[in-house]
């Protein structure tokens, strides 16, 4: 059970935290304009030269793992919503990693999600 | 860092062209994510007869890593990860990751009707909370770093 849990809390943390590393490379690179198969590619070439990039997989590998640990004992339908909790982390991460504005309706949106995926946690036991 | 070469087209933040793009890119987005997650618990359970010690996880998932439901799952998961990385590259993560989270509706739908799992009335509620979230959060602007390096 502990440990379920700290593999949950992989699953978020890891996982947000990959997630925005990765933008930070993306954002490197600039908006995507060409999207045939050799352009896009090249564009993943590009993105595997920044150091952002592959520490982001590194911890994206992390939280995948543990999620197939928690697949294998919990349902799917409950594990994915679940992680929406990681919103929070995702918002606070743009806000103050990536410069980003998060205007109070984001916020007010974001506290939704976070309700939601606490009647879920609710609805499974 | 390297300059960006720009197509010749200027960077319309809120033109149609763009709009198009980023949603056509969320649907990828909430389709393969929830997909690959169905798989990925398909293949685990399968193998896991649903339960596991410690001592057991890192076998566990090593088995899994050989299984052919497993990799399915992965190969949608990394469709849904190219769409992602690629709306990120003009859209804020802070919009992109709230809109995608339609993606748990899909995969509570897909959760039920795929692998019969039980959701409960007050599980969907959850998910319905999440998406009106999502729909507060969808009507804010896509992108605030302008011209940002």
């Amino acid at each position: 059970m502990t440990m379920e849990v700290i593999l949950f809390i992989l699953v978020m943390a890891a996982g947000t935290a990959g997630e925005l590393c990765v933008s930070r490379a993306m954002k490197t690179i600039g908006e995507v304009h060409d999207f045939r198969p050799k352009a896009i590619l090249k564009v993943i070439g590009r993105a595997m030269t920044i150091s952002w990039m592959w520490l982001g997989l590194a911890l994206m590998t992390t939280a995948f793992l543990s999620l197939l640990g928690v697949l294998a004992i919990e349902e799917v339908s409950m594990v994915v919503p679940v992680t929406a909790m990681s919103y929070v982390l995702g918002t606070l991460g743009g806000k103050f990693f990536l410069k980003e504005k998060v205007t109070s309706q984001r916020w007010a949106g974001v506290l939704l999600v976070c309700a939601g995926a606490a009647l879920v946690i609710l609805g499974s036991k | 860092m390297a300059p960006v070469t720009q197509d010749a087209s200027p960077p319309a933040t809120h033109s149609p062209r763009l709009q198009f793009k980023t949603y056509l890119l969320l649907l990828i987005m909430i389709i393969f994510g929830p997909l690959g997650n169905v798989l990925l618990g398909m293949g685990m359970k399968h193998l896991s007869h649903g339960s596991w010690s410690a001592a057991q996880l890192p076998a566990l998932l090593a088995e899994g890593i050989g299984s052919g439901t497993v990799w399915l799952g992965i190969a949608s998961l990394i469709t849904f990860f190219v769409a992602n990385i690629l709306v990120l590259s003009w859209a804020d993560y802070s919009f992109v990751q709230p809109a995608a989270s339609l993606a748990y509706l899909v995969v509570a739908v897909m959760g039920r009707f795929i692998l019969h799992e039980a959701v409960t009335p007050l599980r969907w509620a959850g998910v319905g909370i999440i998406c009106v979230g999502v729909a507060v959060i969808g009507r804010t602007p896509a992108r605030t770093t302008e011209g940002a390096p």
